[in-house]
C-alpha cells in the first residue's frame, strides 16, 4: 500500500517536471515562432487571399472573385511571355554562371600566392549593387557611346545595339547576371574544393588516372557533387528572380521581348495597381521556387552526398 | 614481384631536409616497415617510392627498372592509404576494380579479379555497397582488396591500421601479415607504431630526423640498439636508463652512479667518462646476484598488475631521482612500499656513451639473445 502510494507520489512528481520542462520548451520557441509567423507565414496568406479578390491598391472596396485571377493570368499573352522569357533567361544564366565559376574556382584553386587576390577580383562583382552596376553595363553596352561598341567596330564586327535588338536583349542581360554570379558560384566551388581529400587524388593517380582531365572526371567533379546541386539550386532560384537590370535597363522593351516574371508582376502591382491578378503571379513564382527547393530537397539530394 | 631500392634519395623542402640519403634495398617477397616518430620522413619516403612526392636527389629501383623520373601509374606499386582514400562515389566493386578499369581490361575478367580479391578479404558480399556503407575494418579491406586486384610489384602501406579500434588493428594486423605472407610480395609498410613494426615485418628501419638509425631484423633492433635512441624508441614499457660514469679500477670496469657502484663485465670496451647504463624491464629479475649479475636495490614506488606479469616501479636507492620500471611474473606478491632486491644479467646490459652510440659490451657472438631466459645462477 505505501509502495503503491510511492510510487504514485513519484508518477506524480515526474509528471509535473515533464509538464514544466514542456511549458519552459514552448516558452523558448514561442519568439521565433511568432516571428516566422509574422514576417513569413502572414504575409504568404495575405498574398495568397489579395490573389482571390480584385483590390486595387488604394481602392475602398473589393470583392471576392475566386479564382478568376489565376485562370485570367493563364490566359494572359503578358504574363506567358514573360514568363517565356524568365525560363530562357535562367536557362543561359544557370549554365553560363555554374561552369563558369567551377572553371574560375578550379584556375583560382591551382594559384598559391595569387589566390586571395584572384578571389577578391572575381567576387567583386556579387558586393556591387546592381541597380547601379546595370547603369554602367548599359553605357559599356550603349550602342552610339559605349567603348564596347567601339572596340567591336574597329575589330571590323560591326555595330550591336544589345538591349535594342529583340534576339539579343536576354542574352545581353543573361550576360550581365553571368557576370554578377560567377564570383558567389566561385566561392561556394572553391570550398567544395577545398573539402575534398588529397589521399583521393594520390590513390587515382597510383591507380592510373592520372591527366588532368581524368582526374577532374573521376575525382573532382562526382566529389563536386553536393556543391554542385547545391549552387545550381541557389543559381537557378537567383536568376528566377531577375528584376533589377530590366528594370533599369529595358523596362521589358523591345517588344516585351525583355518582359521578366518579377518585372510583369511589379508593373501589374505598382503601376496599374490591380493588386489580385499581381498576387497571383507571385504565387505562381512562389510555387515554381517551391519546386526547386523541394526538387533539391527530396530527389537529388540523398543521391550526391556520400 | 620484384624488390624495391633506394640509392641515396634526399627530400628537400625549401632548406630543410626530409628525407636524408636514404638508402635501402629491400628483397623480392620481403615485408620491411619503416617506423619513427611523426615527421621523422617515413611517409615522405614511401611518398617518392609511390611516386607521389618528387625525389630532390636518388634513384628508385622496382626490381632492376630505374622508375625515378617515371609516374606513379606506370610504377606497377599500389599503395594503401591512412585514410584508406576510398573514392565515396564508387561502390566496393569500382573502387578495387578502378585501376583495372582505367588499364582497359575488358569487364569479364575485372569482375572475376575483383571477386577473387574480394573473397580473399572476406568482403565478397560487400561489393555492392558504398564506403559509408561500409565500418572502418570493412573499408580497410576494400583498401586492401584494391591493391591486391592489381598484382602490382609490391605493396607499400602508410599507417594502414591507425585508424581502427585497438581490438580490430590486432586482428588486421595479423591478417595482413598473414596476406603478405601467403603472397609473397615484397611490402613497404610505414607505421608510427611499434608493436606493427616488431610483430609484422621480417625487417625494420628505425627513422629520426629524415635519417634512417638503424635496419634490422626486430630482435636485432630490440638487443641490439646502436644508440640511445633506438633503445628507448623500442619497447614498451621503456628501457631503464641511468646517467653515470665509467671507471677503470684495479682491473675492473665499474660504473658509478650518486649511491651506486656496479661491476661491469670485463670485456666492456668502455673509456672512462660520462655513460648511460640501459636495462630492459623484463631484464629485472629477482634472482639472487651472481659474478655475471649486477644488482639493484630500492623501494617499491607503484605496482600495475596486469594479470600475466606485474610492472614493479621503484626507486633505485641511494640515487635520487632514478625510478626503474621492472616487468616480472605475474605471481609474485609486491606491495607499494616494500624494499625490494632485483639483479639484471651482464648480458641483458646495454651501455651507451656520451654521444648516445652503443659500446660493445661483449665480443662477437655475445650472448644477448639470451635475454629474458632464466641464466642459472
Amino acid at each position: 500500500m505505501t509502495v503503491a502510494l510511492k510510487i504514485g507520489r513519484v508518477s506524480a512528481s515526474r509528471n509535473a517536471q515533464l509538464r514544466a520542462e514542456a511549458a519552459a520548451g514552448y516558452a523558448f520557441v514561442t519568439p521565433a515562432l511568432i516571428l516566422i509567423m509574422v514576417l513569413l507565414i502572414a504575409p504568404i496568406v495575405v498574398v495568397l487571399l489579395l490573389s482571390l479578390t480584385d483590390y486595387q491598391l488604394g481602392a475602398l472596396e473589393w470583392s471576392w472573385v475566386g479564382l478568376a485571377n489565376y485562370s485570367d493570368m493563364l490566359g494572359d499573352r503578358i504574363f506567358l511571355r514573360s514568363l517565356g522569357n524568365t525560363f530562357i533567361y535562367v536557362a543561359i544564366v544557370v549554365p553560363g554562371s555554374v561552369v563558369l565559376g567551377l572553371l574560375v574556382a578550379i584556375l583560382v584553386q591551382e594559384r598559391t600566392k595569387s589566390k586571395a587576390i584572384y578571389q577578391t577580383i572575381f567576387f567583386l562583382p556579387v558586393t556591387t549593387t546592381l541597380i547601379a552596376m546595370s547603369v554602367v553595363w548599359h553605357f559599356l553596352l550603349n550602342p552610339s557611346l559605349g567603348p564596347i561598341t567601339s572596340l567591336t567596330r574597329a575589330l571590323g564586327l560591326g555595330e550591336f545595339d544589345v538591349f535594342g535588338d529583340p534576339d539579343l536583349v536576354l542574352v545581353g542581360l543573361a550576360v550581365i547576371g553571368i557576370w554578377q554570379l560567377v564570383g558567389f558560384n566561385m566561392i561556394l566551388f572553391l570550398a567544395g574544393l577545398t573539402a575534398i581529400p588529397r589521399d583521393l587524388y594520390d590513390a587515382a593517380d597510383i591507380d592510373g588516372a592520372d591527366g588532368a582531365w581524368d582526374r577532374f572526371a573521376r575525382v573532382t567533379w562526382p566529389m563536386l557533387g553536393p556543391t554542385t546541386l547545391f549552387v545550381v539550386v541557389t543559381t537557378t532560384i537567383t536568376a528566377f528572380r531577375v528584376f533589377d537590370t530590366v528594370a533599369v535597363i529595358t523596362r521589358g522593351n523591345p517588344q516585351g521581348r525583355s518582359d521578366v516574371l518579377l518585372y510583369t508582376l511589379y508593373k501589374v502591382g505598382f503601376q496599374d495597381f490591380n493588386m489580385g491578378p499581381a498576387s497571383a503571379m507571385t504565387i505562381a513564382f512562389l510555387v515554381f521556387v517551391l519546386v526547386i527547393a523541394l526538387a533539391q530537397a527530396f530527389l537529388i539530394d540523398r543521391r550526391t552526398h556520400y | 614481384m620484384s624488390g624495391l631500392s633506394f640509392n641515396d634519395v634526399s627530400k628537400r623542402f625549401g632548406t630543410s631536409t626530409v628525407v636524408d640519403r636514404f638508402t635501402l634495398d629491400v628483397a623480392e617477397g620481403e615485408f620491411v616497415a619503416l617506423v619513427g616518430p611523426s615527421g621523422c620522413g617515413k611517409t615522405t619516403s614511401l611518398r617518392i617510392l609511390a611516386g607521389l612526392e618528387e625525389a630532390s636527389a636518388g634513384q628508385l629501383l622496382v626490381g632492376a627498372r630505374d622508375v625515378t623520373e617515371l609516374p606513379a601509374r606506370d610504377r606497377n606499386l599500389a599503395m594503401v592509404f591512412q585514410s584508406y582514400a576510398l573514392y565515396p562515389h564508387m561502390t566496393a566493386a569500382q573502387n578495387i576494380g578502378f585501376a583495372l578499369s582505367l588499364q582497359g581490361l575488358d569487364k569479364v575478367t575485372i569482375t572475376d579479379r575483383v571477386q577473387r580479391a574480394a573473397d580473399r578479404l572476406a568482403i565478397g558480399h560487400l561489393l555492392e555497397r558504398r564506403p559509408k556503407e561500409l565500418s572502418g575494418g570493412q573499408r580497410q579491406r576494400v583498401a586492401v582488396a584494391r591493391c591486391i586486384v592489381r598484382e602490382p610489384a609490391a605493396f607499400l602501406f602508410d599507417e594502414p591500421l591507425s585508424n581502427l579500434d585497438a581490438k580490430l588493428r590486432g586482428t588486421a594486423r595479423v591478417e595482413i601479415a598473414r596476406l603478405q605472407k601467403t603472397l609473397g610480395i615484397t611490402t613497404l609498410y610505414v607505421t608510427h607504431d611499434q608493436v606493427e613494426a616488431m610483430t609484422m615485418a621480417d625487417r625494420v628501419v628505425l627513422m629520426d630526423a629524415g635519417r634512417i638509425r638503424q635496419i634490422g631484423t626486430p630482435m636485432q633492433l630490440y638487443h641490439h640498439p646502436v644508440d640511445l635512441f633506438v633503445a628507448t624508441f623500442l619497447g614498451s614499457p621503456a628501457m631503464n636508463l641511468l646517467a653515470g660514469e665509467v671507471r677503470h679500477d684495479r682491473g675492473e670496469v665499474r660504473f658509478s652512479a650518486p649511491g651506486l657502484d656496479l661491476r661491469l663485465p670485463e670485456t666492456t670496451h668502455c673509456a672512462p667518462g660520462p655513460v648511460t647504463l640501459g636495462l630492459r624491464p623484463e631484464a629485472l629479475e629477482r634472482m639472487p646476484t651472481a659474478p655475471d649479475r649486477i644488482a639493484l636495490t630500492g623501494v617499491v614506488d607503484h605496482v600495475e598488475h596486469l594479470g600475466a606479469e606485474t610492472l614493479v616501479q621503484f626507486a633505485v636507492q641511494g640515487s635520487r631521482d632514478a625510478s626503474m620500471t621492472a616487468r616480472i611474473p605475474g605471481g609474485w606478491p609486491v606491495r607499494a612500499g616494500a624494499p625490494v632486491t632485483l639483479s639484471a644479467a651482464h648480458v641483458a646490459l646495454h651501455l651507451f656513451d656520451a654521444t648516445g652510440s652503443a659500446v660493445a659490451l661483449h665480443f662477437a657472438g655475445s650472448a644477448r639473445a639470451s635475454v629474458g631466459q632464466r641464466v642459472p645462477a
